[in-house]
């Protein structure tokens, strides 16, 4: 997957739990969950609908590493051509 | 020997005083089981899975989808067991449910006679609305037909509303965020009115709680990994045993405390306001199981569609504010409950142990309780209960 095609899946997993968040909504420099309104259960259900689409796991321990969009981004790509 | 009980519009809270029959999910001559659905309801605290209390057979179903009518109204019948024959609605151990049907006005043969009249103006067939969505679509000059329902069978319901104009709420229209707001505001204004609370914190260290959690969730995708909530949920469920006076109901001058225990949750939702389903014996439960219970409800609660007996008999509440939350968090009971536990954020700080700075992770938890049924010292000794058990996570 392209960036492009990482950020589709992104914000149709975050569309899971937050139906009316907009893609375009989003700061992608800003903290994700504050942007996004998401708790930790949404969280998890988040990051297993991205499971599920992505197949990437992002582990519990590296959730500092994905706590904006842009950050995100850039581990998924990362995760997806290891 | 058989006999036929009533099937009522149950009471889903003390400040619920009517509810709307959206869709039966069984008909006459269906055999249903303790705990099986027979309707889908809409009501203040959102879509309802409507149970039933003891198995029979559904005789006859008495209103016709989708109507309001008041808590107590008889719905349907159902034959049951002779014997084992008990009050349809819910018995002893849902007392939220009595109380509210005590204080609603008693269902008067003129009133279900009114209840049970079809909806006369139907727009058209097949579009399915419910009375309150009608009201606000005609004053809003909406065309239903041009809306698409969320309900069963594309069910127009008050969620699927565009958002009430201010014009709407200055004519005192029953947008549902307001309802639900006002639901709430009974709820706590009758706590503030009638119970004394008293409040007390205690900062917990969960240091190692956090690192059990860390290991768990290590090696496990996002679908199996546990929150600190469940955790904290089975840590006051196993406490709880020895403070019965913290878990119960408080109703008729009377406290009477549950054998179970079973804990509320306080879940935001995203549109605004709260729901408060129960888990059901969290005590008899692992933490693996209690977290399955959490993950089902909080998407239950998003999709709007909790079950009856999970809105009525919660013993104690929890709220947890989670890691975005406030560090100590002052509760108000949910009557006829005695007591509620407030989660605040973990957070990192120095404790001092044997003399030496220690990094450590900490969350403060609060306990505001009922003086009618406890004293301060009894919360404190619970506090510090829960407090040990989170020094053995693994013992959970």
């Amino acid at each position: 997957m392209n960036r492009d095609e990482l950020q589709q899946a992104v914000i149709e997993a975050i569309q899971v739990v937050a139906p009316e968040i907009e893609g375009d909504e989003i700061d992608a420099d800003e903290a994700l969950r504050e942007e996004c309104d998401l708790d930790s259960m949404d969280y998890l259900h988040f990051l297993a609908a991205l499971k599920q689409s992505t197949a990437i796991n992002v582990p519990d321990a590296d959730y500092g590493r994905v706590d904006t969009l842009n950050k995100l981004l850039d581990y998924l790509q990362q995760a997806g051509s290891q | 020997m058989s006999k036929i009980i009533d099937v009522t519009m149950p009471s889903l809270g003390a400040d619920m005083t009517e509810g709307t029959l959206v869709e039966w999910q069984a008909k006459p001559g269906d055999t249903l089981n303790k705990g099986d659905i027979i309707a889908l309801l809409e009501t203040q605290k959102g879509m309802i899975d409507m149970e039933v209390y003891q198995q029979g057979v559904i005789t006859e179903l008495l209103l016709e989808p989708v109507v309001s009518v008041p808590v107590g109204t008889v719905m349907a019948r159902m034959s049951v067991a002779g014997e084992a024959a008990r009050p349809a609605a819910p018995e002893a151990s849902y007392p939220v449910a009595q109380a509210a049907a005590i204080k609603s006005p008693p269902v008067t043969s003129d009133q279900s006679q009114q209840t049970v009249i079809p909806q006369p103006n139907r727009p058209r067939q097949g579009l399915l609305a419910s009375p309150v969505v009608r009201k606000l679509a005609a004053e809003q000059q909406l065309d239903l037909s041009r809306l698409s329902g969320s309900g069963p069978e594309g069910a127009i319901l008050l969620r699927d509303l565009p958002a009430n104009g201010p014009e709407a709420n200055a004519a005192g229209s029953p947008d549902p965020a307001q309802a639900m707001r006002s639901a709430i505001a009974a709820a706590m204004a009758k706590s503030k009115r009638e119970i004394p609370h008293y409040y007390l914190s205690l900062e917990i260290d969960i240091t190692r709680a956090q690192r059990w959690l860390a290991d768990f969730n290590a090696e496990r995708g996002p679908e199996e990994r546990i929150l600190l909530l469940a955790l904290l949920l089975k840590a006051v469920a196993r406490s709880l045993h020895k403070y019965p006076a913290l878990n119960g109901y408080y109703q008729q001058q009377t406290f009477t405390p549950n054998s179970a225990i079973h804990i509320g949750n306080v879940i935001s939702l995203r549109e605004g306001g709260l729901v408060v389903p129960a888990i059901h014996d969290v005590d008899q439960l692992s933490v693996e199981e209690i977290m399955v219970r959490l993950r089902d409800m909080s998407e239950r609660s998003r999709r709007g569609v909790l079950r009856s007996s999970e809105l009525l008999d919660a013993s104690i509440t929890v709220s947890n504010m989670g890691e975005r939350g406030s560090d100590l968090l002052f509760g108000v009971i949910y009557p006829p409950q005695v007591a509620i536990i407030g989660i605040g954020k973990p957070r990192k700080t120095m404790l001092i142990k044997d003399d030496q700075p220690e990094l450590a992770e900490v969350v403060t938890v609060s306990l505001a309780a009922d003086h009618r049924v406890s004293d301060g010292m009894t919360g404190a000794r619970f506090l510090n209960a829960l407090a040990n058990k989170l020094q053995k996570p693994e013992k959970l």
